[in-house]
């Protein structure tokens, strides 16, 4: 298959399986709290009752306002392109590299928390203010997972990873096993999941993404919406490919390995979607204050990942 | 100390009234001050503050010994002594009874209108309306303070109140309430309209205590006419009574769970408060049971496979809630969020004169079915969860105790239930008559005076959240704003039934 067909398929993958993955949490967040639940399609189906409705601005939202939408799903798209999902031979995979993955969050973070604050409510600016102090703290621990895989691999670029762990054995590495504990913990706090954040709430006053996207309407909720199921499907994939990268298409020659990849891709998205729900299930929300414990935590499980990298080395 | 009955004896120096079945007292403006006076040293709760046409009244409830009593003041120049500096519960009372007669309580710390959106005509022909938004919420000074004006439309369903915080990054410096959104002027409405159709309306001031509100109501129309009601019917009230608190604990317990976005237990209590609705819909052929309690006994009478039904659903309750409890006891993470939060302390609960739940976390066991008592609660076991610590998790304590207890009244009434007609017409003639009935929220007063012809020439039904409202902003301070929500909630006190 042709390289540019193969990243195109990437591309559309990650837009076309983010809404299901969404829809299947929901489903199954339901089904365990005794609840028949909305179907899959469900998350479908908004998007496109957004996309379809009017916008309502507020009269004194700026162009950055407007224009944040756009620039955040655009950003996280990109960024989600950037980890191999089926193959690791793809062309951006191999131009552009982890730090780029979080520099492109960052940026998408960034045009958000300034869009909250755009209109000028005080739910904005409480939401945009919160998730400030999340990312402060999300950010460190995702580069200290970084490191330590990187200083493992020696490298940065993830189908360099994902290649590296697929064709050595690296044995049961302790090392690893800390990245990802840490990296589970930035995905939840990035994805505004409970215990973090609740993406079902009513409660103006607990919300945290939630709240810097009150006043966004129609197609532009549908984007910021759909840029936060894209990014779900992001960190999913981010920990398929560097901790099970079982399964990654490497000879594009061969259309079977490619279809076992994409095979065995929807199936890992889906027991991480089942491992969502019932985590959700059972625990209940932080306190906001609570969460600098929970992520200094992630920073110090990543510190711990790299100090054992060397000390495991050593013996 | 005493006999008990001091309030009776302080009070008595002033013009005994006919009200029945205690007593009321009208007191001389001198004698009205010196009450206020006494009430620095005596623990008497206020139980409600209330009006009519050049009147104000307040009912006191002892709180060693139990005994009520109302205290009556004529205002001839359209004034009156305010209480609120003793009683901080009667200020809101007195702001709204500035509101809606046109008296005006002097040496009131806060004059601001209450119920008054300005939305209602002038009171005098020459003032003009208020604009609604002219109200000074009070001020908080300080660097980096902000404001977050939260409601009167708020996001999920619920009712309409707004609610000013002053906030200092996360922490809660000041929260402000500002009700009155949904008054109805329901006591008006009661006004000259015969004692049924005005017993509809008690039903209706809050729906979630339609039971209590209708009941308190009824007790107060039989006590001013006499009117003797059948044994049945009392045993059956406090039956439905029961049913209302267990099925109104259950859905908040649930709710308290998913605003700290537990769903797991909101969904389960809400399957068990369905179970106890749908039973009182077959048993009483209505899910809330609006309209059954009437004055002169019930609507509907409790049949055999009715008796069966309920008698089952409480063998079914019991060890599927205490399931329940034991998953919200195991759970650290939802504990790490009701421990500690929003802690009302007990000298606050006693000066406002919390009742309820609310009052019970917070120490003060009052309890209207254990004292001034009303049967057939003398003749049943049962006791009154109390416990010290007022945070969220002791409020949630309480009224999971209190649905234990609810469960066990049950059982004790289907046993007992004695046989024979379930409504006895209301005597004929008027009076004044005045009933405290316990609600799953709390006490809730009741005062009816009826004309010769058997209308209502005046009425007044007291929601316990006046007295809890108040608390839920002292609960908050100090705490983080997105901890309100479940401090809100542990209390979930009644926006319509306070609004009137």
């Amino acid at each position: 298959m042709r390289p540019a067909l193969l990243e195109l398929l990437q591309f559309s993958l990650l837009v076309a399986l983010a809404p299901l993955l969404t829809g299947l949490v929901r489903k199954l967040k339901a089904r365990l709290n005794g609840r028949i639940g909305p179907g899959l399609l469900q998350p479908y189906r908004d998007l496109l009752r957004l996309l379809r409705k009017e916008v309502v601005l507020a009269p004194n939202a700026s162009w950055l306002f407007r224009a944040s939408p756009y620039l955040i799903f655009a950003a996280i798209w990109l960024a989600a392109a950037i980890v191999p999902t089926f193959a690791t031979g793809l062309a951006l995979s191999r131009t552009a590299d982890l730090i780029a993955l979080v520099a492109l969050l960052g940026t998408a973070r960034f045009a958000l928390a300034l869009a909250g604050m755009d209109v000028g409510t005080s739910f904005g600016g409480i939401g945009s203010s919160r998730e400030m102090m999340i990312a402060s703290l999300a950010e460190p621990a995702m580069l200290m997972v970084i490191f330590t895989v990187a200083l493992l691999v020696r490298s940065t670029s993830l189908p360099h990873i994902a290649e590296y762990l697929l064709m050595h054995d690296v044995g049961i590495r302790i090392s690893l096993l800390l990245g990802l504990l840490a990296l589970l913990i930035v995905a939840i706090a990035e994805n505004a999941r409970i215990p973090v954040d609740n993406p079902a709430t009513h409660l103006e006053l607990t919300m945290v993404h939630e709240a810097m996207v009150l006043e966004y309407s129609g197609r532009h909720l549908a984007l910021i919406e759909g840029a936060a199921m894209v990014k779900l499907q992001l960190y999913v994939s981010l920990v398929a490919a560097v901790f099970f990268p079982w399964g990654l298409a490497r000879d594009f020659g061969d259309a079977s390995a490619v279809a076992i990849g994409v095979g065995l891709y929807v199936l890992k998205l889906a027991f991480a979607g089942a491992v969502f729900a019932l985590f959700e299930t059972s625990i209940a929300k932080m306190r906001v204050f609570r969460l600098a414990e929970l992520l200094g935590g992630a920073l110090l499980l990543g510190l711990l990942a790299a100090i054992f990298l060397y000390v495991s080395q050593e013996l | 100390m005493g006999n008990g009955t001091e309030l009776i004896d302080f009070l008595a120096r002033g013009e005994a009234r006919p009200q029945r079945p205690w007593p009321r007292f009208r007191l001389s403006r001198a004698q009205w001050l010196d009450l206020a006076t006494h009430l620095t040293i005596a623990d008497w709760a206020l139980l409600d503050l209330w009006a009519e046409p050049g009147k104000v009244h307040a009912a006191f409830c002892q709180a060693s010994g139990g005994a009520v009593a109302v205290a009556s003041l004529a205002c001839g120049e359209g004034d009156f002594p305010s209480l609120a500096a003793l009683r901080p519960g009667a200020l809101r009372l007195e702001r709204a009874v500035q509101d809606l007669f046109a008296l005006s309580a002097t040496g009131i710390g806060d004059a601001r209108p209450w119920l008054d959106h300005g939305l209602w005509r002038a009171r005098d022909a020459g003032a003009s309306p208020r604009a609604a938004s002219d109200y000074d919420f009070l001020p908080a000074e300080g660097e980096a303070l902000h404001q977050i004006p939260v409601g009167p439309v708020h996001a999920g369903i619920i009712e309409p109140g707004h609610f000013r915080f002053h906030c200092s990054g996360e922490a809660v410096v000041r929260l402000e309430q500002r009700l009155g959104y949904v008054h109805k002027g329901t006591m008006s409405l009661m006004q000259g309209k015969p004692v049924a159709a005005a017993a509809r309306l008690a039903g209706r001031l809050s729906g979630d205590s339609t039971v209590a509100a209708a009941l308190a109501f009824a007790r107060a129309a039989e006590a001013a006419t006499e009117s003797a009601v059948p044994e049945r019917a009392i045993w059956l009230r406090a039956l439905l009574a029961e049913l209302e608190r267990i099925a109104n604990h259950l859905g908040d317990i649930g709710a308290i769970a998913n605003d700290a976005a537990f769903v797991f237990l909101q969904s389960h209590m809400t399957v068990l408060r369905e179970m106890v609705l749908r039973a009182a819909g077959q048993c009483f052929g209505h899910r809330l049971m609006m309209d059954v309690v009437l004055p002169g006994g019930l609507a509907r009478d409790l049949d055999g496979d009715g008796a069966v039904l309920l008698r089952a659903l409480a063998a079914a309750l019991r060890p599927r809630f205490a399931e329940l409890m034991a998953i919200y006891d195991r759970k650290p993470s939802l504990l790490d969020r009701t421990v500690g939060t929003g802690i009302v302390s007990p000298e606050l609960a006693r000066r406002f004169a919390a009742g309820g739940f609310v009052g019970r976390a917070s120490g003060r066991g009052f309890d209207a079915r254990k004292a001034p008592c009303y049967p057939p609660y003398d003749r049943l076991e049962f006791t009154v969860p109390v416990l010290s610590d007022g945070d969220v998790h002791s409020r949630l304590m309480v009224r999971a105790g209190e649905v234990e207890q609810s469960l066990g009244l049950i059982e004790q009434i289907l046993a007992r239930l004695p046989e024979g007609a379930v409504l006895a017409p209301l005597a004929a003639g008027g009076g004044e008559g005045v009933a405290l009935v316990e609600g799953f929220r709390g006490d809730i007063f009741a005062w009816v005076a009826l004309a010769s012809d058997g209308s209502v020439r005046q009425a007044r039904l007291r929601d316990p959240s006046w007295f809890q409202w108040p608390l839920l902003e002292a609960a908050i301070e100090g705490n983080i704003v997105a901890d309100f929500p479940l401090c809100n909630k542990s209390f979930n006190c009644s926006y319509s039934g306070h609004d009137l």
